[in-house]
């Protein structure tokens, strides 16, 4: 009744296979653009943006980043953290190397590191499938982060073992570093986060895309079909960590502002795995649900009493964050095991044939 | 920019309206004061107690005194779990409802705001930790860390090794372990031990211990028996310090040679090496035990009251809890100088700076506060906002902390020219960095 694409007759086949061939999707995704670019803008204070809008964004891209190689191509990692780590202290070392060069060509090009990182790293999973390989990839977070520690010349031997993002602005206008505006650094990652959004979507509809659905769910059955391991494999390691590294970049440079080390620890990997999982493997929208559902839920819980002025000790808030969020971690995991971009799918079926659901 | 500021003053307006006719009547002068604490996560074991004291301190004043020159302090603890994360909402969350400055209990945290407190005009009270170099008043104005510096703290350390083998030129060809988190907080000692090292002829044997690895460090302290070094000192915070006491008095080391920094002196820290943790060594600058007046007003007002959240109030006294006392009386005494300063009951954050500037408590004023004897003067300046004032070593006596040094004064020769150096690298990798505009104890 209300999503119903009775009457859009597609002429081509591009309009067959676009990304959003539903004209309903296009306008939904138009309406959230516009809620996005001018009301979120309008109505959400410096707190928001900053505390909220700006990580959710940033953790979104290390989500879509991971669920390329775990959702699409079915390789576990736990080393997203430390690939993080990598695109941050790339951007880090070549911000302040070539500081006339426009400091979001280097948030960009941080990801190439990372992805020449994650190859090597990704090298082991042609042998070793499933868990197995989830383990090869924790040693490569727990190697990194050991460099990040001792490695002097990652941080320009700064005393205090930390890296900071410097200052550097847009067109004129502080975009990081201590004076940018919490609006400013929206936009610009509104604006990084959507377009990479597009260029993975498009990457995953494609053939590069459907190989590494056939590596997923079946590897000898694609071996046998022509697809070559090791490059499909390998393609999604590099892919997935240029993501990440992005991401890790961003994180330094547009919302935290310095970072240590034991920022890009293993919990930062599991905290964007469970992002993974729980958002919906092998969904693009999943990787928003997760990073809103993981990131945003827990901020609102801590503030929430607060808006209402009633006083709650805040280590009590953190105790029952981690419960209320833990148990909606398991009811949604009982209710729909595939995620919630599942759920959404779900929704969208039944508004499709409602009032008349047979 | 215009469309949102005159929506956002339209709103604001239509709530104004609404409220102001409920709040004059309960309008009380206050101030505001964030406290970035952590009660939850790995590093609770240490934060709880600071947190603690922080609060009991505050609402002590306010009880008794009606906070600090006849306004109230309004504070509200937020937690950090000890993450850069959450540290960073919490600011976020906190710096527009007027705060007044930010004790962030954490390096990592205070490396993250101390490029934001320049720019958002709200000082940084790092007490003894952050960055050592943030104590060059010239290049960090916003930024404080007294009573003193980790490198302050080192060369005590070495002080008080020196005095018990006659000397620092008795210590040529000794062997001085550090063991240390390796972490940015557990390598700041490093360039003033080395420096020290080269000067007067002794090893530094270094023992790193990864912060995922903070409970197992078998490994460290078999490197240590076989090394056997002549003495030992310890950068350590959390779940570090109980596993390394525990750890060295089961290799049997002299304990009465192993000296902590004092946040590795928590009565728990030394607790869990049972009966063996004896003579065990520790840093330290504020005094420990309820024996003071001030404690005893906490006693009186708050605890007695029910107003605490302190959950055992036998552990009233320990020295992390009187560590949090000591940060609060910071931020009262520099709450209380900027009102003196300004001649404003209630003042802002950028009259705090002056404040923490012009800081100058002195043996009348500690006596005054009912801290006699718990703590040395403290004085800050435009230029030094560390102060490298005295710290003592205290020694584990089996059941509490007992003092067995006299107050020692830092190599301050030797920290200084070493800090101003490290306060330009930064500002220099931080280019352009702002050069200071604030007037000397002004805005």
């Amino acid at each position: 009744m209300f999503y119903r694409e009775v009457g859009q007759f597609k002429s081509t086949y591009a309009a067959d296979m676009a990304i959003f061939p539903i004209r309903q999707d296009r306008i939904g995704i138009a309406v959230m653009l516009g809620l996005a670019v001018i009301a979120i803008p309008l109505v959400a204070n410096d707190f928001v943006l900053a505390s909220i809008m700006i990580p959710g964004l940033v953790f979104t891209l290390a989500a879509i980043g991971l669920n390329i190689l775990t959702g699409y191509a079915g390789q576990i990692s736990l080393g997203t953290g430390a690939f993080m780590g990598v695109g941050a202290y790339a951007a880090f070392k070549m911000a302040s190397a070539f500081p006339q060069v426009n400091v979001i060509v280097w948030i960009l090009a941080s990801g190439v590191f990372s992805a020449g990182v994650g190859v090597v790293f990704g090298l082991p999973s042609l042998r070793i499938k499933g868990l197995y390989l989830a383990v090869t990839t924790l040693a490569a977070q727990f190697f990194l982060d050991w460099c990040f520690v001792r490695v002097g010349w990652l941080t320009d031997y700064s005393s205090s073992g930390a890296i900071e993002a410097a200052r550097r602005s847009l067109f004129g206008i502080a975009i990081t570093g201590p004076e940018a505006t919490p609006l400013a650094r929206y936009f610009v990652v509104l604006g990084l986060v959507v377009l990479l959004t597009f260029v993975a979507s498009n990457l995953v509809h494609g053939r590069i895309g459907r190989t590494w659905m056939m590596v997923r769910d079946m590897d000898i059955a694609a071996e046998l079909m022509g697809v070559r391991l090791l490059p499909a494999k390998l393609l999604a390691f590099a892919v997935s960590s240029y993501f990440a590294g992005v991401a890790g970049a961003m994180m330094v440079f547009f919302w935290l502002g310095a970072a240590e080390p034991s920022a890009f620890g293993i919990s930062l990997s599991f905290q964007v795995l469970f992002m993974v999982i729980i958002g919906g493997l092998g969904s693009m929208i999943g990787s928003y649900f997760g990073a809103a559902f993981i990131w945003a839920l827990p901020v609102l819980i801590k503030f929430t009493p607060n808006l209402f002025g009633i006083e709650i000790q805040s280590a009590t808030v953190e105790h029952a964050n981690s419960m209320i969020v833990g148990a909606l971690i398991i009811f949604f995991l009982i209710v729909e095991p595939h995620g919630l971009a599942k759920l959404w799918a779900v929704t969208k079926q039944k508004l499709r044939v409602w009032p008349f659901p047979w | 920019m215009f469309g949102r500021s005159a929506l956002a003053l339209s709103v604001a307006s239509v709530i104004a309206s609404a409220v102001s006719t409920v709040t004059p009547a309960a309008a009380q002068e206050s101030v505001y004061v964030p406290l970035l604490t952590y009660r939850t996560g790995a590093y609770a074991g240490s934060g709880i107690p600071i947190a603690d004291g922080m609060h009991d301190y505050l609402e002590m004043l306010n009880q008794r005194d009606g906070g600090v020159g006849g306004v109230k302090i309004v504070y509200e603890e937020c937690e950090t779990g000890y993450t850069a994360q959450k540290g960073v909402e919490c600011y976020e969350a906190t710096k527009g409802k007027g705060a007044l400055m930010y004790n962030p209990w954490s390096t990592g945290i205070t490396l993250q705001l101390i490029p934001k407190a320049g720019v958002d005009k709200i000082p940084v009270l790092s007490m003894a930790y952050g960055l050592t170099a943030a104590a060059d008043g010239k290049t960090f104005p916003w930024v404080f860390n007294p009573p003193m510096t980790y490198w302050d703290g080192a060369s005590v350390a070495m002080k008080y090794i020196a005095s018990k083998v006659g000397g620092l030129d008795k210590l040529k060809g000794k062997k001085i372990g550090l063991i240390y988190l390796d972490a940015p907080f557990g390598k700041e000692p490093l360039p003033l031990l080395e420096l020290l090292a080269k000067e007067n002829g002794f090893e530094l044997a270094k023992y790193p211990v990864p912060g995922d690895k903070m409970q197992d460090q078998s490994s460290q302290w078999l490197n240590i028996q076989s090394d056997s070094p002549d003495w030992m000192i310890m950068w350590g915070w959390g779940a570090m310090n109980p596993t390394a006491v525990k750890e060295a008095v089961k290799v049997g080391y002299p304990m009465d040679k192993f000296i902590g920094v004092w946040w590795s002196g928590s009565d728990d820290d030394a607790r869990a090496g049972g009966a063996g943790a004896k003579g065990y060594l520790t840093l330290n600058f504020n005094g420990t035990g309820a024996g003071f007046p001030a404690i005893a007003d906490i006693k009186k007002h708050v605890v007695d009251k029910g107003l605490s959240t302190l959950k055992d109030a036998s552990r009233l006294g320990e020295n992390n809890y009187n560590k949090g006392v000591y940060n609060s009386m910071l931020i009262a005494e520099a709450i209380r100088t900027a009102q003196k300063k300004t001649g404003k009951k209630v003042v802002d954050a950028q009259d705090v700076r002056a404040g923490l500037e012009s800081l100058d408590i002195d043996a009348a004023r500690i006596k005054e506060m009912g801290l006699e004897g718990f703590m040395t003067p403290v004085k800050v300046t435009c230029d030094d906002h560390s102060g490298s004032n005295a710290a003592y070593v205290q020694q584990w006596d089996g059941a509490k902390w007992v003092k067995v040094s006299d107050w020692m004064d830092p190599m301050k020769d030797k920290v200084r020219p070493l800090l101003v150096a490290d306060a330009a690298a930064y500002a220099a990798k931080n280019a352009p960095w702002p050069a200071r505009t604030e007037a000397c104890g002004g805005r």
